[in-house]
């Protein structure tokens, strides 16, 4: 399933973000590790499910918990070259959520794709 | 009794059981992850409109600000700062924090 390219090896990493923001650190974790795979040069795609979907809201202002904002960073990924973001249909629906409610362009998915995109990875990370 | 409640709804049934357990004219104030309760036209938003008929609902106003809450929250659900925590704390005989 990896592809060879110039300098080696790519694999296809998928992260998958069940988690809400700041109510615990994994979001936060997540984003570190997706970075280390992109500067790897990884093929790396990012899966939003459950509560994972508000990492991706838009209006997020920490300063009054002291901590760091970090859903700007998203919105960076792009000049990591990871561009692949798929956040499932049913996760935003039951939220009262629409892509148009999230800080990056996301490819919103079925259940039933998302499944697809899982079982097409070398590599699987659950946060 | 103040009840607190620091979980997701969607993640976990604390919510709903502090609901089940919350008498009427007790209070229940949304924290951390609890904030997401209080947003309209989610899942879970009948169940918390249905509770405000009984329990008075406040949510933490930073933890609603931190994740972008600020513009859903549903009506009859008052936001209360660090200060309006301890003022909730100081006027309820006790408080119940489900974890």
């Amino acid at each position: 399933m990896a592809e060879a390219t110039g300098g080696g090896v790519a694999k296809r990493f998928l992260y998958v973000n069940r988690k809400a923001p700041y109510g615990t650190i994994y979001g936060l974790e997540s984003l570190e590790v997706v970075l280390i795979g992109a500067a790897f040069e990884q093929d790396v795609s990012l899966a939003f499910l459950g509560d994972g979907v508000y990492q991706l809201t838009k209006g997020q202002d920490t300063k009054g918990l002291e901590v760091k904002n970090f859903s700007p960073a998203f919105r960076a990924l792009e000049d990591y070259d990871v561009t692949k973001l798929y956040v499932e249909e049913r996760s935003l629906q039951v939220r009262g959520l629409t892509a148009s409610d999230l800080v990056v362009p996301v490819q919103v998915v079925s259940a039933e794709r998302m499944a697809e995109i899982m079982e097409g990875q070398d590599v699987i990370l659950s946060f | 009794m103040l009840h607190t409640v620091n979980k997701s709804p969607f993640d976990n049934s604390t919510l709903e059981t502090c609901l089940r357990f919350a008498r009427q004219g007790s209070a229940v104030l949304l924290i951390e992850d609890g904030v997401y309760a209080a947003a309209r036209d989610t899942a879970v938003s009948k169940q918390v409109q249905e509770a405000l008929t009984s329990v008075s609902i406040y949510a933490l106003k930073p933890d609603v600000e931190a994740r972008g809450m600020q513009n859903r929250v549903m009506d009859g659900v008052r936001l209360v700062d660090y200060g309006g925590f301890v003022d909730l704390v100081v006027e309820h005989n006790a408080v119940q924090s489900w974890l």
